[in-house]
Protein backbone atom coordinates (compact mmCIF):
# COMPACT_ATOMS: atom_id res chain seq x y z
CA UNK A 1 0.00 0.00 0.00
CA UNK A 2 2.16 2.52 -1.29
CA UNK A 3 2.06 6.36 -2.16
CA UNK A 4 2.59 5.22 -5.58
CA UNK A 5 -0.41 2.48 -5.03
CA UNK A 6 -2.46 5.22 -4.16
CA UNK A 7 -1.93 7.62 -7.06
CA UNK A 8 -1.57 5.39 -9.79
CA UNK A 9 -5.65 3.94 -8.63
CA UNK A 10 -6.45 7.62 -8.94
CA UNK A 11 -5.03 8.11 -12.02
CA UNK A 12 -7.09 4.70 -13.14
CA UNK A 13 -10.57 6.26 -11.90
CA UNK A 14 -10.10 9.87 -13.24
CA UNK A 15 -9.37 8.17 -17.34
CA UNK A 16 -12.26 6.31 -16.82
CA UNK A 17 -14.40 8.78 -15.85
CA UNK A 18 -12.77 10.79 -18.49
CA UNK A 19 -14.05 8.37 -21.11
CA UNK A 20 -16.91 7.95 -19.96
CA UNK A 21 -17.83 11.83 -20.11
CA UNK A 22 -16.34 11.61 -23.88
CA UNK A 23 -17.93 8.87 -25.22
CA UNK A 24 -21.17 8.27 -23.63
CA UNK A 25 -24.18 9.50 -25.49
CA UNK A 26 -26.67 9.57 -22.32
CA UNK A 27 -26.42 13.09 -20.19
CA UNK A 28 -26.65 11.34 -17.15
CA UNK A 29 -24.10 8.78 -17.59
CA UNK A 30 -22.07 11.53 -18.85
CA UNK A 31 -22.99 13.34 -14.70
CA UNK A 32 -21.86 10.22 -13.55
CA UNK A 33 -18.33 9.75 -15.38
CA UNK A 34 -17.85 13.70 -13.98
CA UNK A 35 -18.57 12.22 -10.71
CA UNK A 36 -15.91 9.76 -10.81
CA UNK A 37 -13.10 12.14 -11.87
CA UNK A 38 -13.97 14.11 -9.16
CA UNK A 39 -13.71 11.07 -6.86
CA UNK A 40 -10.23 10.59 -8.25
CA UNK A 41 -8.81 13.69 -7.83
CA UNK A 42 -10.16 13.25 -4.48
CA UNK A 43 -8.05 10.43 -3.48
CA UNK A 44 -4.91 11.96 -4.85
CA UNK A 45 -5.18 14.70 -3.00
CA UNK A 46 -6.02 12.89 0.26
CA UNK A 47 -2.88 10.71 -0.57
CA UNK A 48 -0.81 13.66 -0.83
CA UNK A 49 -1.71 14.96 2.58
CA UNK A 50 -0.63 11.83 4.12
CA UNK A 51 2.33 10.48 2.50
CA UNK A 52 4.05 13.97 1.23
CA UNK A 53 5.85 16.57 3.25
CA UNK A 54 4.33 20.22 2.86
CA UNK A 55 7.16 23.11 2.92
CA UNK A 56 5.62 24.76 6.20
CA UNK A 57 5.77 21.65 8.41
CA UNK A 58 8.19 22.63 10.80
CA UNK A 59 6.38 26.14 11.63
CA UNK A 60 2.64 24.75 11.32
CA UNK A 61 1.80 20.75 11.70
CA UNK A 62 -1.78 21.30 10.62
CA UNK A 63 -0.07 22.41 7.06
CA UNK A 64 -0.78 18.01 6.62
CA UNK A 65 -4.29 18.89 6.51
CA UNK A 66 -4.36 20.63 3.59
CA UNK A 67 -4.85 18.02 1.52
CA UNK A 68 -8.15 17.17 3.18
CA UNK A 69 -9.42 20.58 3.12
CA UNK A 70 -9.28 20.68 -1.07
CA UNK A 71 -11.37 17.42 -0.84
CA UNK A 72 -13.82 19.23 1.46
CA UNK A 73 -13.65 21.84 -1.06
CA UNK A 74 -13.84 19.68 -4.49
CA UNK A 75 -16.88 17.38 -2.35
CA UNK A 76 -19.34 20.65 -2.06
CA UNK A 77 -18.39 21.52 -5.88
CA UNK A 78 -19.80 18.46 -6.36
CA UNK A 79 -22.11 18.14 -4.61
CA UNK A 80 -23.53 22.31 -6.26
CA UNK A 81 -22.41 20.57 -9.67
CA UNK A 82 -24.60 17.52 -9.31
CA UNK A 83 -27.65 19.72 -8.32
CA UNK A 84 -27.45 22.25 -11.32
CA UNK A 85 -26.44 19.16 -13.62
CA UNK A 86 -29.97 17.45 -12.97
CA UNK A 87 -32.02 20.71 -13.15
CA UNK A 88 -30.04 21.13 -16.57
CA UNK A 89 -31.23 17.47 -17.26
CA UNK A 90 -34.81 17.76 -16.03
CA UNK A 91 -35.15 20.92 -18.16
CA UNK A 92 -33.94 18.76 -21.24
CA UNK A 93 -35.78 16.34 -20.94
CA UNK A 94 -39.07 18.39 -20.53
CA UNK A 95 -38.22 20.21 -23.60
CA UNK A 96 -36.67 17.69 -25.96
CA UNK A 97 -37.99 14.49 -24.40
CA UNK A 98 -34.86 12.63 -24.29
CA UNK A 99 -31.98 12.80 -22.75
CA UNK A 100 -29.81 11.81 -25.74
CA UNK A 101 -26.59 14.86 -26.21
CA UNK A 102 -26.30 14.01 -29.44
CA UNK A 103 -30.21 15.47 -29.93
CA UNK A 104 -28.98 18.49 -27.88
CA UNK A 105 -28.65 20.84 -30.76
CA UNK A 106 -30.81 23.57 -30.30
CA UNK A 107 -27.98 26.13 -30.17
CA UNK A 108 -26.38 24.97 -33.07
CA UNK A 109 -29.06 26.30 -35.84
CA UNK B 1 0.46 -3.26 7.82
CA UNK B 2 0.08 -6.72 5.75
CA UNK B 3 -3.67 -6.21 6.88
CA UNK B 4 -3.82 -2.66 5.23
CA UNK B 5 -2.31 -4.04 2.04
CA UNK B 6 -5.09 -6.76 1.95
CA UNK B 7 -8.27 -4.32 2.46
CA UNK B 8 -6.06 -1.91 -0.39
CA UNK B 9 -6.56 -3.95 -3.04
CA UNK B 10 -10.40 -5.70 -2.18
CA UNK B 11 -10.98 -1.64 -2.34
CA UNK B 12 -8.87 -1.23 -5.43
CA UNK B 13 -10.55 -4.28 -7.36
CA UNK B 14 -14.16 -2.84 -6.12
CA UNK B 15 -13.34 0.52 -7.45
CA UNK B 16 -11.50 -0.15 -10.50
CA UNK B 17 -14.40 -2.95 -11.27
CA UNK B 18 -17.07 -0.52 -10.36
CA UNK B 19 -15.95 2.39 -11.96
CA UNK B 20 -15.79 0.32 -15.54
CA UNK B 21 -19.16 -0.70 -14.94
CA UNK B 22 -20.15 2.74 -14.71
CA UNK B 23 -19.04 3.32 -17.94
CA UNK B 24 -20.00 0.17 -19.52
CA UNK B 25 -22.94 -1.26 -18.32
CA UNK B 26 -26.29 -0.83 -21.00
CA UNK B 27 -28.82 -0.23 -17.95
CA UNK B 28 -28.32 3.37 -16.68
CA UNK B 29 -30.27 1.87 -13.19
CA UNK B 30 -27.18 -0.57 -12.68
CA UNK B 31 -24.79 1.95 -13.33
CA UNK B 32 -26.26 4.48 -10.86
CA UNK B 33 -26.05 1.49 -8.45
CA UNK B 34 -22.46 0.75 -9.03
CA UNK B 35 -21.18 4.08 -8.78
CA UNK B 36 -22.83 4.13 -5.68
CA UNK B 37 -19.99 1.25 -5.20
CA UNK B 38 -17.06 3.04 -6.30
CA UNK B 39 -18.23 5.96 -3.66
CA UNK B 40 -18.20 3.74 -0.43
CA UNK B 41 -14.49 1.62 -1.88
CA UNK B 42 -13.39 5.87 -2.30
CA UNK B 43 -14.84 6.00 1.45
CA UNK B 44 -12.49 2.91 1.98
CA UNK B 45 -9.31 4.94 0.40
CA UNK B 46 -10.23 7.79 3.02
CA UNK B 47 -10.11 5.53 6.16
CA UNK B 48 -6.62 4.11 4.81
CA UNK B 49 -5.41 7.39 4.24
CA UNK B 50 -6.62 8.26 8.03
CA UNK B 51 -9.23 10.81 7.03
CA UNK B 52 -12.01 9.86 8.65
CA UNK B 53 -13.69 13.10 8.72
CA UNK B 54 -13.34 12.85 4.83
CA UNK B 55 -14.67 9.26 4.48
CA UNK B 56 -17.99 10.40 6.82
CA UNK B 57 -18.93 12.97 4.41
CA UNK B 58 -18.47 11.01 1.46
CA UNK B 59 -20.96 8.48 2.69
CA UNK B 60 -23.42 11.30 3.93
CA UNK B 61 -22.94 13.70 0.82
CA UNK B 62 -21.97 10.75 -2.00
CA UNK B 63 -23.63 7.80 -1.58
CA UNK B 64 -26.53 9.39 0.58
CA UNK B 65 -27.42 12.33 -1.42
CA UNK B 66 -25.77 12.48 -5.00
CA UNK B 67 -26.13 8.99 -5.62
CA UNK B 68 -30.04 8.96 -4.83
CA UNK B 69 -30.18 12.50 -6.53
CA UNK B 70 -28.52 10.32 -10.18
CA UNK B 71 -30.99 7.47 -8.85
CA UNK B 72 -34.36 9.45 -8.99
CA UNK B 73 -32.97 11.41 -12.16
CA UNK B 74 -32.15 8.01 -14.07
CA UNK B 75 -35.84 6.74 -12.73
CA UNK B 76 -37.75 9.91 -14.02
CA UNK B 77 -36.23 10.18 -17.27
CA UNK B 78 -35.61 6.88 -18.24
CA UNK B 79 -35.02 6.22 -22.23
CA UNK B 80 -35.82 2.54 -22.56
CA UNK B 81 -35.34 2.97 -25.97
CA UNK B 82 -31.47 3.86 -26.20
CA UNK B 83 -29.81 3.03 -22.50
CA UNK B 84 -26.19 4.16 -22.59
CA UNK B 85 -25.46 3.95 -26.10
CA UNK B 86 -21.35 5.42 -26.78
CA UNK B 87 -21.67 7.97 -29.47
CA UNK B 88 -18.93 8.59 -32.61
CA UNK B 89 -16.40 9.62 -30.16
CA UNK B 90 -15.63 6.27 -28.65
CA UNK B 91 -12.36 4.90 -30.38
CA UNK B 92 -10.52 8.34 -29.75
CA UNK B 93 -11.83 8.66 -26.31
CA UNK B 94 -10.30 5.19 -25.55
CA UNK B 95 -7.07 6.49 -27.11
CA UNK B 96 -7.11 9.51 -25.34
CA UNK B 97 -7.57 7.96 -21.92
CA UNK B 98 -5.15 5.67 -22.53
CA UNK B 99 -2.53 8.40 -23.09
CA UNK B 100 -3.33 10.41 -20.07
CA UNK B 101 -3.31 7.14 -17.97
CA UNK B 102 -0.30 5.72 -19.32
CA UNK B 103 1.22 9.82 -18.76
CA UNK B 104 0.44 9.47 -15.12
CA UNK B 105 1.33 6.21 -14.31
CA UNK B 106 5.03 7.59 -15.78
CA UNK B 107 4.81 10.28 -13.67
CA UNK B 108 3.51 8.49 -10.46
CA UNK B 109 6.18 5.98 -10.78
CA UNK B 110 8.99 8.04 -12.24
CA UNK B 111 8.99 11.12 -9.42
CA UNK B 112 11.16 11.72 -6.93
CA UNK B 113 8.42 11.97 -3.99
CA UNK B 114 9.85 14.38 -0.92
CA UNK B 115 7.98 11.64 1.46
CA UNK B 116 7.51 13.26 5.19
CA UNK B 117 10.16 12.26 7.06
CA UNK B 118 9.60 8.39 9.36
CA UNK B 119 10.04 10.59 12.73
CA UNK B 120 7.45 12.56 11.87
CA UNK B 121 5.04 10.25 10.35
CA UNK B 122 2.95 9.38 13.86
CA UNK B 123 2.50 13.22 14.70
CA UNK B 124 0.97 13.19 11.55
CA UNK B 125 -1.17 10.60 12.01
CA UNK B 126 -2.37 11.92 14.76
CA UNK B 127 -3.05 15.29 13.86
CA UNK B 128 -5.20 14.08 10.68
CA UNK B 129 -6.80 11.30 12.22
CA UNK B 130 -8.10 13.84 15.31
CA UNK B 131 -8.88 16.07 12.54
CA UNK B 132 -12.45 16.59 14.03
CA UNK B 133 -11.90 15.24 17.27
CA UNK B 134 -10.91 17.32 20.83
CA UNK B 135 -8.04 14.58 21.69
CA UNK B 136 -7.04 14.44 25.34
CA UNK B 137 -4.01 15.03 26.78
CA UNK B 138 -4.12 11.51 28.19
CA UNK B 139 -4.55 10.06 24.77
CA UNK B 140 -1.85 12.07 23.58
CA UNK B 141 0.67 11.37 26.17
CA UNK B 142 -0.44 7.64 25.46
CA UNK B 143 0.42 8.14 21.78
CA UNK B 144 3.87 9.46 22.91
CA UNK B 145 3.39 13.23 21.98
CA UNK B 146 5.63 15.16 24.52
CA UNK B 147 3.65 17.46 26.57
CA UNK B 148 5.03 20.55 25.44
CA UNK B 149 3.79 19.31 22.05
CA UNK B 150 0.31 18.95 23.00
CA UNK B 151 -1.38 22.22 22.63
CA UNK B 152 0.17 22.43 19.11
CA UNK B 153 -1.59 19.08 17.76
CA UNK B 154 -4.77 19.63 19.93
CA UNK B 155 -5.45 23.06 18.12
CA UNK B 156 -4.75 22.04 14.23
CA UNK B 157 -7.90 20.58 12.71
CA UNK B 158 -10.25 20.93 9.99
CA UNK B 159 -12.52 23.26 11.32
CA UNK B 160 -9.06 25.72 12.03
CA UNK B 161 -7.66 25.62 8.72
CA UNK B 162 -11.32 26.12 7.24
CA UNK B 163 -11.98 29.10 9.32
CA UNK B 164 -8.48 30.37 9.52
CA UNK B 165 -6.38 30.09 6.71
CA UNK B 166 -8.93 28.75 3.79
CA UNK B 167 -11.87 31.45 4.99
CA UNK B 168 -12.14 33.19 1.74
CA UNK B 169 -11.90 29.90 -0.29
CA UNK B 170 -14.83 28.65 2.33
CA UNK B 171 -17.10 31.57 2.08
CA UNK B 172 -16.88 31.60 -1.73
CA UNK B 173 -18.27 28.05 -1.35
CA UNK B 174 -21.07 29.06 0.41
CA UNK B 175 -22.16 31.47 -1.66
CA UNK B 176 -21.59 28.94 -5.12
CA UNK B 177 -23.96 26.41 -3.20
CA UNK B 178 -26.75 29.09 -2.41
CA UNK B 179 -26.21 30.27 -6.20
CA UNK B 180 -26.38 26.34 -7.24
CA UNK B 181 -29.41 25.62 -5.52
CA UNK B 182 -30.96 28.79 -6.43
CA UNK B 183 -30.54 28.07 -9.99
CA UNK B 184 -31.44 24.55 -9.64
CA UNK B 185 -34.69 25.60 -8.59
CA UNK B 186 -35.04 28.28 -11.02
CA UNK B 187 -34.31 25.70 -13.94
CA UNK B 188 -36.77 23.18 -13.05
CA UNK B 189 -39.41 25.67 -12.54
CA UNK B 190 -42.71 24.94 -14.82
CA UNK B 191 -42.83 27.82 -16.55
CA UNK B 192 -45.52 30.29 -16.18
CA UNK B 193 -47.53 29.37 -19.35
CA UNK B 194 -47.49 25.61 -18.82
CA UNK B 195 -50.39 23.16 -18.57
CA UNK B 196 -47.87 20.61 -16.79
CA UNK B 197 -46.76 22.41 -14.07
Amino acid sequence: MSFEAFLIVSAILFCIGLYGSLARRNVLAVLMSIELMFNGVNVTLVAISKYLAPAALHDDISSVLTGQVFAVFIITVAAAEIALGLGIVFAMYRTNETVDLTEATELKH
Amino acid sequence: MLFQDIVFWILSVMAVGAALGVVLVPDLFRAALLLAVVFVAVAGFFILLSAEFLAVVQVLIYVGAIAILIIFAVMLTRDVKHGNLPNRLQIPAVVFATLLLATLVTVAVDTEWNFLPAEQQERVDLVQTGAVTTLTGDLLTESGVAVEDQPEVQKAGLADLLIGDFVLPFEAVSVLLLAALIGALALVRPSPGSRRG
